[in-house]
């Protein structure tokens, strides 16, 4: 028997696709540390991405919920009509931002470097 | 007197299972003497034991030596029920796992390489599981995934040809491979 057969070829490849998507998705791209919450413009909680939490944020048209996870964050529930920022789900790179703007209330990741230096909508 | 009531038999069985368990204990006592830049890379060439087990005499035997291994290997390098130990005691488990399915590839066209890479990857898929589930919990075990997944890769393929080269070669010409392993009659 051969010491390298056709499925033996077929697994090294897929590991080694494995270790590249593994590299690209845990190296690629930055990692945002922490979630800032606004809410009407004003910053009313910066949290870092480390434990699990969930916050509530009022505004004029109720309560935004936010969830936060290791690693990643997403606005829970909002009551604005069309559930934009809901539906953008979770939040992981730094720069990423979701925003509730029939509530007013926005999540935005940050890292260590931001990859811009402002944002306008 | 009394005379002795307990008699446990030993089978033949027993006697290979043991022998075949010390080996790998042995690989892994080796082991545990060379430096390794990152804590959890390591060679895993007792799973070279295992593979040949697995593929000569089953998984039955395979799945005992496995056990038996990370058992006596924790209690010589005295690190029984310590973290090391369950981190160790969870990637046997998956990678027994993973090669109890593995084990119903073709033969024709998956060899002890395949088995092998598989096997390392579920050694390694058990232990950041449990890493990252018990002491590590978050993001730290993500940025480490890489390193580990491609030493599962490399380590796995070598493991795989040293076990392809052992069952190729003449049986006898080895001092040891020949006789560790006798034929079995199941």
């Amino acid at each position: 028997m051969a010491t390298l057969r056709a499925g033996d070829v077929g697994v090294l490849l897929a590991g080694g696709g494995l270790v590249a998507v593994l590299t690209w998705w845990a190296w690629g791209g930055e990692h945002g540390d922490n979630a800032v919450i606004r809410a009407a413009g004003q910053v009313v909680k910066t949290a870092a991405l480390t434990h699990a939490q969930t916050f509530a944020v009022d505004g004029p048209l109720g309560t935004t919920h936010i969830e936060i996870e290791p690693g990643r964050a997403r606005i829970a529930r909002d009551p604005s009509p069309r559930q934009l920022c809901v539906r953008q789900g979770w939040l992981t790179q730094a720069g990423q931002a979701a925003l509730c703007l029939p509530n007013q209330v926005s999540l935005e990741i940050r890292g260590r470097t931001s990859a811009y230096d402002t944002l306008g909508y | 007197m009394t005379r002795s009531v307990i008699e446990l038999p030993v089978t033949p069985d027993d006697r290979r299972i043991a022998r075949l368990a010390a080996l790998a204990i042995g690989l892994t006592l080796a082991e545990a003497a060379i430096p390794s830049p990152v804590p959890g890379v390591k060679p895993g060439l007792a799973n070279i034991v295992i593979l040949l087990v697995l593929l000569q005499v089953g998984w039955r035997a395979a799945a005992w030596v496995s056990a038996l291994r990370v058992l006596a290997g924790g209690l010589l390098l005295g690190s029984l029920f310590a973290p090391g130990f369950w981190l160790s005691a969870a990637g046997a488990l998956a990678s027994l796992a993973i090669l109890g399915l593995a084990r119903f590839l073709p033969n024709r066209h998956f060899g002890p390489v395949s088995l092998s890479v598989l096997a390392a990857f579920g050694h390694i898929g058990g232990q950041l599981a449990l890493a990252g589930w018990w002491l590590l919990p978050g993001a730290a075990v993500i940025k480490l995934l890489p390193v580990f997944a491609a030493a599962a890769l490399i380590f796995g393929a070598v493991n795989g040809v040293i076990v392809a080269r052992l069952l190729a070669g003449p049986a006898s010409s080895g001092r040891q491979s020949g006789s560790c392993i006798p034929p079995s009659t199941p």
